[in-house]
């Protein structure tokens, strides 16, 4: 169980076709990489597995504990425990970082029902204090005029708050240094357990010394063209991809 | 003023709150002409200037253009002659909640307005309560000597403090719509507060939906005397169900030496009503006005407070939001006339347009001849929900002198897809996440409002988001 993807294919609405087929089971308790290079389509996987209205879906399955995600809104499948740590997070101006994960908390509720407004500050604040981040940004506007880094922290911060079963990070290392890189990663492997899985999306092996994944697949092409171990990242990051014109051949 | 007692579904004993005179039925018909004139003085037992000052006035709106100039083309769709001027009691007050729109009806239900509201907007049950609380206000004002009546008991009890001041900051012949309102205005407020009282808690005044006060030409004035202070609430926000199809107001807000005027408009009228209002303070010298202003209903408003800052060291200020949805145009603005030396002013205003909405920003600020050291910033700032969504800004600055400053920013954004997506990503539903931007959008103005009053302009806006989305 957990997720699982079957021959899925989606293109742009009106446009041209990124996935063609893609095959993946990523089962509880385990961490999945998927590596490749620019352009293979990694991310249009993570945002068609959350449904964004820019991908129309033309083929295949994606199902979430059994849940057929692919008849879902982007909120029912945020609510079903899919979560995805966006490769550019998205700035909402005028809402509070605060006041969103109490939104978020509350739509998780039974109707009319809100998080306990003590214990969700007092949470809240060790989280941000785990991942290093000014207790201040509790008060800041979602994303708005942070810094790369600190998007990416915020992310995480929602993640951890929210407490997917499945989480997908897509890039999250790309615009972290060295020290936050190190706190980030902590911070996604505190979540690790046997109930929830990680699809790690990312283009460098160096977030996969921190976050160990059981898994390593290459993406290509709008699919999964290799799977293996995680000696497969320790290959990449010596030969780069350039096996893979083997395939294009 | 009449009501019709016997089909008032009140319980006897809540009967004795009303004032009703003898039964009679008040209808002046359709259109507007010195017979409508007379029949309206007589029904109301107005003095005889009053008449003469009446029909005069009709004669300006006879004389008069529409603004076509440049009020939107939309204002074409009022008929004057397609309005009935003068009805009190009777038909169009809907005696059951099944006669009321669903849109407003539902909106009521969900707002959780209380029994008594809901029956108010019948014209009856929550009248009860509005009166008391007013009654009861009335009474601990009046012992500071405040004036709080309609302005019909303002021109006949108080003709010496009323009449010195209608009339007077927006003049018949302003435009127009100020013509039509001299010549057809009834119910409305009349407000005096004396030298030095400084009123603690706010005037509510509920629009009323009895015969009296179905008044489509409300006439408002509030006089605050030196060193005075006060904050008048119009009482909006519980919706008033209108079968009219214009509502065209006058409010004229005078504060002199010192005084401080703070008023509050929550308009979500039924959207079949052109709401053509015209609302202008006077400020003396250290004295301020200040329009928070907030335009969620209606087919097509035009509304731009205005504050003549007549006294040196006066202040102007208007904090201004505006909501337009498929089939609203929301034509709201500010003016600052700044009149005397070291004067300042402020506008604020922000619109937002959801679906084919449009939204428009006119503002003017004027600095004139010999006002030296005057300051004025104004901000506007649009946000727009959908691809054919529209804002337009329409800024009309002229400053005599070079002594003065005088800014003005203007931004619009847009509520995108990759936002909504991001927000609905973590959980949140597509209304819930419109939601919050546009309450994030207008978050630092709706806390100028009064408490009451916030809290339920974000719920109206959650329930717009819901239907928006659908």
């Amino acid at each position: 169980m957990s997720l699982i993807v079957k021959n899925l294919q989606a293109r742009v609405k009106d446009g041209p076709v990124i996935l063609r087929g893609v095959d993946l089971e990523v089962p509880k308790g385990e961490v999945h990489a998927i590596m490749g290079p620019n352009g293979s389509g990694k991310s249009t996987l993570s945002k068609v597995l959350c449904g964004h209205p820019d991908y129309e879906v033309t083929g295949g399955s994606a199902q979430l504990d059994g849940q057929n995600l692919l008849d879902m809104s982007p909120d029912e499948r945020s609510r079903a425990g899919l979560f995805l740590a966006f490769q550019y997070p998205v700035e909402v101006s005028g809402v509070s970082n605060a006041n969103f994960l109490r939104a978020a908390l509350k739509a998780r509720m039974p109707e009319g029902e809100e998080p306990d407004a003590v214990a969700f500050y007092k949470r809240l604040r060790a989280t941000m204090q785990r991942l290093g981040m000014d207790p201040k940004m509790t008060a800041r506007a979602v994303n708005e005029g942070f810094s790369g880094g600190e998007k990416k922290r915020n992310d995480v911060l929602q993640m951890l708050i929210l407490e997917p079963t499945c989480a997908i990070l897509d890039e999250t290392d790309s615009g972290l240094d060295v020290d936050a890189l190190r706190i980030v990663s902590e911070g996604v492997n505190s979540l690790r357990a046997p109930f929830r899985s990680f699809l790690v999306i990312t283009h460098y092996k160096r977030l996969l010394d921190y976050i160990a994944p059981d898994v390593v697949h290459i993406f290509h092409r709008g699919r999964i063209v290799r799977t293996a171990g995680p000696e497969m990242a320790d290959y990449i990051e010596q030969h780069g991809f350039d096996f893979l014109k083997e395939d294009d051949a | 003023m009449t009501h019709d007692v016997d089909q008032n579904p009140l319980p006897p004993d809540t009967r004795g709150e009303f004032s009703f005179p003898e039964k009679h039925a008040f209808d002046a018909g359709y259109g507007l002409s010195e017979e409508t004139i007379d029949y309206i003085c007589d029904a109301k037992g107005e003095p005889d200037w009053l008449r003469d000052f009446r029909k005069a006035a009709l004669r300006k709106f006879r004389d008069l253009p529409m603004p076509l100039h440049w009020a939107p083309e939309e204002i074409g769709g009022v008929d004057f002659e397609q309005i009935r001027y003068y009805l009190a009691q009777g038909t169009p007050a809907k005696k059951s909640w099944d006669e009321v729109p669903d849109e407003i009806k539902r909106t009521f239900e969900r707002l959780g307005v209380p029994e008594q509201e809901r029956a108010f907007l019948a014209g009856v049950d929550a009248q009860y309560d509005s009166e008391t609380a007013y009654n009861n206000m009335r009474e601990e004002l009046s012992k500071k000597g405040v004036i709080f009546v309609n302005p019909t008991e303002g021109l006949t009890r108080y003709e010496s403090i009323f009449r010195p001041w209608f009339g007077k900051v927006i003049p018949v012949g302003d435009n127009k719509f100020s013509a039509l309102n001299h010549a057809a205005f009834s119910g409305g407020s009349f407000i005096y507060v004396p030298k030095g009282v400084k009123l603690a808690q706010p005037l509510q005044a509920y629009f009323r939906i009895n015969s009296e006060s179905l008044g489509q030409f409300e006439r408002t004035l509030i006089i605050a005397d030196e060193g005075a202070e006060l904050m008048y609430m119009e009482g909006c926000t519980a919706p008033k169900y209108d079968s009219a199809t214009l509502h065209s107001g006058v409010v004229e807000l005078v504060a002199l030496k010192g005084a401080r005027i703070q008023y509050v408009t929550v308009q979500n009228w039924a959207t079949n009503v052109y709401n053509l209002v015209i609302q202008r303070g006077i400020a003396m010298e250290d004295a301020q006005v200040r329009w928070i202003d907030c335009n969620l209903g209606s087919r097509l408003t035009m509304k731009y407070p205005a504050v003549v800052l007549r006294g040196r060291r006066a202040r102007g200020e208007v904090v201004s939001i505006s909501l337009a949805r498929d089939g609203q145009l929301q034509d709201t603005g500010a003016r600052m006339i700044h009149a005397a030396p070291e004067t300042t002013s402020n506008i604020v205003a922000k619109s937002i347009s959801i679906g084919r909405g449009r939204a428009s920003y006119r503002g003017e600020v004027q600095v004139q001849r010999g006002a030296t050291n005057c300051r004025n910033r104004t901000e506007c700032d649009a946000l727009l929900l959908h691809a054919e969504s529209r804002t337009d800004t329409y800024p009309a600055i002229s400053v005599h002198g070079d002594s003065s400053g005088v800014q003005h920013e203007a931004s619009v954004s847009q509520v995108d897809e990759e936002m909504l997506f991001y927000m609905q990503q973590r959980g949140l539903t597509r209304a819930q996440a419109m939601s919050l931007a546009v309450n994030g959008f207008i978050n630092d103005l709706v806390n100028e409002f009064p408490m009451e009053y916030s809290v339920e302009l974000r719920r109206l806006i959650d329930l717009e988001m819901e239907d928006s989305v659908g």
